[in-house]
């Protein structure tokens, strides 16, 4: 009878545990979403009032237009590139063994390690070095840096699920290297290329630490003109600019679950 | 008589007469065209293969000859996929020379060789359906798509899966993914065909069906073909010859009776067929024959591998379960035995005895008459035959 109930508190307190922890991962969105709509001009929870006036002055205050356009100039390209030169590299790191592999993998993965601000500011310095100072290009290669190692990993794993026999078997059939690269590499590295690319692109239209130091008023990203939102006023617009924000990024996940199942995206499905 | 890799005997004039006109190596085949009169299909001259300081495959000879199904028969680890992929051309050669319709291939690459492959796991595509996997190799080849149509069709017809054309690969059981495999490496008109165990992945009854199959469209279209497998009984039903390997090197090439009755060495003897070892003594020896006391009995023996031996030195005689026959206990011309177990097996009983110097020997007996008349514990006479004995120097 006591063992019963036993096992029957313990079932409900995981549970509550399980829900109390899914809770408190939702809970900052739920709450930047409520304040978001809050009719007053303070940041505040609960609100008192619903209005969506916030959105409004997101939507067309100066830096934050320019912020988003940059932010997605800025991720376009950067991805873009990562992903380029970041599946050169899976390849190379995955088929071939020359000298010094070691260290190069080493080297393209140092960016999770190195804080974010160090290689903001070190750019920083090199930029002003060669008075290259605080335009695009800068921004688009201290981007790339950062995401990298994502697009890396993401398409290193996806080779690993390859397996070697399907190429050797179109080699066998008259494939020569670039055909077998282009039916049948390729497309079966396709949703690793996918996710790659996405990973890519949500870290670096998140990214703020490095892009704080490499940006001028021109060039900064969304992220940091919020930041310069924050230190001057503290309305809701940031709110709701954040409720924008989850919407891209929901967004981008959403199509890439039509177009391939979330599963595959990440990785955590075999694709075979 | 058996032969050493060196000195191999050509399959061709084994293969039947009346072999009906293969229907899609037609005149078109390149191997036709290009090969020399009596070149063999692939010949390895003293090829040899090195991972790091593993030696993989010893400085090998084998020829192929046109038109033969050539079994790579051996245990886990011997070089079988080594020897395989040296041929498709997946790995390049430490040493020696490859020969492909007697031309050098050497140091050409896989998609020159015009070799079909079939693995064990398929390695179907996954993102093409069955038509385009079969067809990729003729796409590959720059054939016109009117002729790939007609092609894939046909030779989907000849693994009988018409119908299957539009179908993705994970819609097809394993033996059928093994069909499509087949077909894949089939319609480029390979001068070799190449499996790499491919049955294993099958259950029984698939199994033996698809040999069949296999052995059948073989014989139909004369495709020189390789096969690798370690399941003994596998190669003795496929085979022409069969090529027993271990620890990288080639240990005897013969048609599979040869290598079955006439085993050159113990590792042979041993791998092909269950076999019992009997302790003797060499009496005298003359040649590749020699008689040999067992207990009481006088036999005759095969054995080339004896050489040299002096007359009374110990030897191993081989012999097979099926050849041991049970008899009263004390009848004249048999050695003393005690029965130990009774294994029913269906259409026969294997009957586990322990002689009296201690071997413990299995004996098939037909029927199962054996169960009710020979209990554990039992004493008999073990008959030993006057032929098809093989002896060898202990281990
Ligand atoms: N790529 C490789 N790197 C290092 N060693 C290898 C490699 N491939 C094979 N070997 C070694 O070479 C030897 C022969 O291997 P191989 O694959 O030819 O054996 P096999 O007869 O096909 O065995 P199995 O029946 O298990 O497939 C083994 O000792 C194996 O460990
Ligand atoms: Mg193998």
């Amino acid at each position: 009878m006591g063992r019963r109930l036993s096992t029957r508190l313990l079932r409900v307190s995981g549970r509550l545990l399980v829900g109390l922890i899914l809770a408190f991962i939702v809970l900052p969105a739920v709450v930047v979403t409520i304040a978001a709509f809050n009719e007053r001009a303070i940041l505040s929870f609960p609100p008192t009032g619903y209005s969506t006036r916030w959105f409004t002055r997101a939507l067309t205050y100066r830096d934050f237009q320019t912020g988003l356009w940059n932010s997605l100039v800025v991720t376009a390209w950067s991805s873009t590139l990562a992903l380029l030169v970041g599946t050169g590299f899976a390849i190379a790191l995955k088929r071939y063994a020359f000298r010094f592999k070691g260290t190069l993998e080493g080297v393209l993965l140092s960016p999770l390690i190195v804080p974010h601000f160090t290689i903001g500011l070190g750019l920083l310095m090199l930029a002003t070095g060669i008075a290259a100072g605080q335009g695009f290009p800068v921004l688009v290669l201290t981007h790339v840096i950062v995401v990298l190692p994502f697009v890396i990993r993401s398409v290193f794993i996806s080779l690993q699920n390859i397996d070697g026999r399907l190429e050797l078997a179109a080699a066998s059939l008259g494939a020569r290297p670039g055909a077998v690269l282009a039916t049948i590499t390729l497309p079966l590295l396709a949703p690793g290329l996918v996710s790659g690319w996405l990973f890519a692109a949500i870290l670096s239209f998140n990214e703020f630490t490095a892009s704080l130091f490499v940006t001028s008023q021109a060039t900064q990203t969304l992220p940091v003109a919020m930041y310069g939102y924050v230190r001057e006023f503290a309305d809701p617009t940031l709110a709701a600019v954040s409720v924008i924000y989850i919407a891209v990024t929901a967004a981008l996940l959403t199509f890439a679950n039509m177009v391939l199942g979330l599963g595959r995206v990440l990785n955590v499905e075999q694709s075979r | 008589m058996s032969s050493r890799a060196a000195d191999v005997i050509p399959a061709a004039d084994r293969r039947s007469p009346d072999r009906p006109t293969p229907d899609l190596a037609t005149s078109d085949l390149p191997a036709a065209r290009t090969a020399r009169r009596g070149a063999a299909a692939v010949l390895l001259d003293g090829v040899l293969k090195r991972f790091g300081t593993v030696t993989a495959l010893e400085e090998t000879r084998l020829r192929v000859e046109q038109g033969e199904f050539l079994t790579l028969l051996g245990p886990s680890g011997c070089g079988k996929t080594t020897l395989l992929n040296l041929m498709a051309g997946f790995l390049e050669a430490d040493a020696g020379e490859i020969l492909i319709g007697g031309e050098q291939v050497t140091a050409t690459p896989p998609y020159e060789r015009q070799i079909g492959i079939v693995f064990q796991n398929y390695a179907l595509f996954p993102h093409m359906s069955v038509a385009r996997n079969v067809g990729y190799g003729l796409r590959m080849r720059g054939v016109p798509k009117r002729e790939i149509a007609a092609r894939v069709e046909e030779t989907l017809a000849l693994v009988k899966l018409q119908g299957f054309a539009d179908r993705s690969p994970r819609q097809l059981s394993g033996g059928q993914q093994q069909r499509v495999a087949l077909a894949r490496a089939l319609v480029i008109r390979p001068r070799v065909l190449l499996l790499d165990e491919p049955f294993s992945a099958l259950d029984k009854n698939l199994r033996g069906a698809m040999q069949v199959e296999l052995k059948e469209i073989q014989r139909r279209l004369g495709v020189t073909t390789v096969f690798v497998t370690h399941d003994q009984g596998e190669a003795l039903s496929l085979s022409d010859r069969i090529v027993v390997m271990s620890a990288g090197r080639i240990r005897q090439v013969g048609t599979p009776d040869e290598v079955y009755r006439h085993p050159q060495d113990r590792f042979v003897a041993g791998f092909i067929g269950d076999v019992n070892t009997l302790p003797a003594r060499l009496e005298t020896l003359s040649g590749v024959r020699a008689t040999v006391a067992l207990g009481d009995l006088r036999r005759e023996v095969e054995a080339a591998a004896l050489r040299d031996r002096p007359p009374g030195s110990p030897v191993d005689v081989f012999v097979r379960p099926d050849h041991l026959g049970v008899r009263p206990a004390g009848e004249g011309g048999t050695l003393p035995a005690r029965v130990a177990a009774l294994v029913y097996q269906g259409s026969h009983i294997d009957l586990h005895a322990d002689l009296a110097t201690g071997e413990r020997v299995v004996v098939r007996v037909p029927g199962q008459g054996a169960l009710a008349t020979h209990a554990p514990g039992t004493a008999i006479g073990l008959a030993v035959p006057q032929g098809g004995l093989v002896a060898f120097p202990p281990e």
